[in-house]
């Protein structure tokens, strides 16, 4: 039992993670129909920028201040390279983002280096919170504190604010949304925006957990399209349970069957294709 | 622009039988000449090998229009499904190249139907992520496939024939096996393009729904691209593996995946050769980037952006074709 709740817990940790990116990437489907491959590599640089600024900032301060910093590296390059792909072939955009996860990656690489670095934090957060579940450190509440503070934040700011509204209705029909007023433009580089503050965030609360290394991104950039395509195209909600199931299936099946911990993932995903291939919470007909 | 047919004064397609003839005989003595501008046969080959892979892949990006981001699964398959047969059967070539053909392209049969229903950037996800599914398996099921460190420890056979000859296959005997497999499966994939089935692709990318009113199922359609598409990857797999003696999960990895769909695309993804000059054009500066530096994988990231910047057509996007299907 303590071994199933062990594996279930990691997993969860893990699934916040996916959830996160998983959320971003979903937010940037909707409004701009981009794969933005390079999440990962915004995530990783989340990361990154953390590690460098923490001796200045602290830990709370890289936390606050990072992922926007990923976020402003965001909309420079919507603005700079993705604004002009939009209406054309969505082949582009993908290939586009691919070819900047590579360079990120790479560039990564070169200037922290390959071997990865470790991220500190502080020793108050290292403790177990409780004797008899060594595994709840405070540092993992802490990952899913402030997720779930996050998504709610952002579950807020779409749900009540004119912003939001417009970032969903955009989702539904962009063009209408156009034709009334808004400005499309900045809609998208905000939303772009959002979508890449939610990855470097996650890159951060990662760090912390899991070690900064170049090749993270493109690690947890996978499960987060497998959450999006279990949990349903279209549905936030849906993408972040889809994070979360993956990553508590996931954590399980390494306490039992190691080598299988990613394959399960994967086999989810094929399911949930077979049985309801629009997922779990989706709508039938986005993005086709 | 005027075709220079024109100016050599024959027709049009005579001119498209000339050059055709001397594409293929710049392939035939590519042994002879590689060597002879300081670069080497096994460079050859491997263009040809991903020339191979891209076109197989173009019939279902850029005639199907199928955006599928996880076509390495099927190459990497076809690696391994060879590799193994060496391995762990026999040194027997013609075998050990359908083992992986086989391996890999029923692999793509099966995965067909949960794409085929799929279209755009959701087509992309599905197949990226069922890519990754592939490769895990590749790198946790050590015991078989030799894990993260790759699968090696065999050696392309010499090929044998019916009355007890066999040929060995060293570089530039290899170089002509793969030219010959490369020319067969050219000639299958021109021949189904051409048929009605092929332009029945092409009515699937263009318009699938006034497809579907005519009475043809475009899913089925995407799924016959796939699976052919699959099984021509899967070819150009099993001939890298026993190119290299050595196949690993990278192979498999959604980075390969991702260089396929960007070789059809710099190359022209709407003609029918732009994966092939693609293919040349990034093993060729591949070689020689990882030769000069450390940041190679920078470089084809940047090829990617300016591709999809200023080359969005292809290069062979900018030449008038002879419409091949």
């Amino acid at each position: 039992m303590q071994i199933l709740l062990f594996g279930a817990f990691n997993g969860l940790v893990v699934g916040f993670f996916y959830a996160l990116m998983a959320l971003g990437l979903s937010l940037i489907i909707g409004l701009s129909s981009v794969i933005n491959f390079a999440q990962g590599g915004f995530m990783v640089l989340g990361g990154y920028f953390a590690y460098t600024l923490e001796p200045f900032l602290g830990f709370w301060g890289s936390l606050l201040l990072c992922p926007i910093f990923a976020g402003f590296l965001g909309i420079a390059f919507e603005r700079g390279l993705i604004r002009p792909l939009y209406g054309r072939d969505p082949l582009y955009s993908l290939l586009l983002t691919f070819g900047l996860a590579m360079i990120i990656e790479d560039m990564v690489r070169t200037i922290w280096g390959a071997q990865g670095v470790p991220f500190g934090i502080p020793d108050y957060l290292n403790s177990p919170v409780s004797n008899i579940y060594f595994f709840i450190t405070g540092y993992r509440v802490l990952v899913i504190g402030v997720t779930a503070a996050t998504t709610l934040g952002l579950f807020a700011i779409l749900r009540y604010t004119r912003l939001g509204v417009c970032i969903r209705a955009g989702t539904a029909d962009l063009e209408t949304v156009a034709s009334l007023g808004v400005n499309i433009y900045l809609l998208r580089a905000i939303n772009f925006m959002i979508g890449i503050l939610l990855a470097g965030l996650a890159g951060i609360l990662a760090a912390g957990q899991l070690g900064l290394t170049p090749t993270m991104g493109s690690s947890l950039i996978m499960p987060s399209f497998v959450a999006i395509i279990v949990g349903g195209v279209g549905s936030l909600i849906g993408s972040m349970l889809g994070g979360l199931l993956i990553g508590v299936a996931a954590g399980i099946t390494s306490m039992y069957f190691p080598a299988a911990s990613e394959v399960v993932i994967y086999a989810i995903m094929a399911i949930v294709l077979v049985l309801r291939p629009r997922g779990l919470l989706g709508q039938e007909g986005l993005l086709e | 622009m005027t075709n220079p047919a024109y100016f050599l004064g024959i027709r049009p397609s005579a001119w498209h039988a000339l050059r055709l003839a001397l594409f293929w005989l710049v392939l035939i003595f590519a042994p002879f000449w590689l060597p002879a501008i300081g670069s080497y046969t096994d460079l050859g080959t491997r263009v040809l090998i991903y020339a191979l892979a891209a076109m197989g892949l173009n019939l279902l990006l850029g005639f199907a229009g199928g955006l599928s981001f996880g076509h390495a699964a099927f190459f990497g398959l076809g690696a391994y499904g060879a590799g193994l047969f060496l391995r762990y059967v026999g040194p027997n070539t013609w075998l050990a190249l359908l083992s992986g053909i086989f391996l890999g392209g029923l692999a793509a049969t099966l995965v067909g139907p949960l794409v085929m229903r799929r279209r755009g950037i959701y087509f992309a996800m599905i197949t990226i992520a069922i890519g990754q599914m592939f490769y895990f398996v590749a790198v946790r099921w050590n015991s078989v496939t030799g894990g993260e460190d790759g699968l090696s420890g065999f050696q392309r056979a010499p090929l044998g024939f019916p009355g007890g000859n066999a040929i060995p296959l060293t570089g530039t005997q290899y170089y002509y096996f793969v030219l010959v497999c490369f020319a067969i499966a050219v000639f299958l994939l021109a021949r189904i393009l051409s048929s009605p089935l092929g332009h029945s692709f092409v009515a699937v990318r263009e318009n699938s729904r006034r497809l579907e009113f005519l009475g043809v199922r475009g899913g089925r359609l995407i799924w016959i691209a796939f699976a052919i598409s699959g099984f021509v990857t899967a070819l150009a797999g099993s001939l890298d593996s026993m190119l290299n003696n050595f196949t690993s999960p990278l192979d498999l990895n959604w980075t390969l995946s991702g260089i396929f769909v960007i070789l059809c695309v710099l190359g022209g993804m709407r003609s029918f050769w732009g994966p092939f000059l693609g293919a040349a054009i990034y093993v060729v500066m591949q070689d020689y980037a990882s030769s000069i530096t450390q940041n190679w994988m920078s470089i084809i990231g940047l090829m990617f952006m300016l591709v999809v910047l200023f080359f969005p057509r292809g290069l062979l996007g900018f030449i008038p074709q002879r419409r091949t299907a």
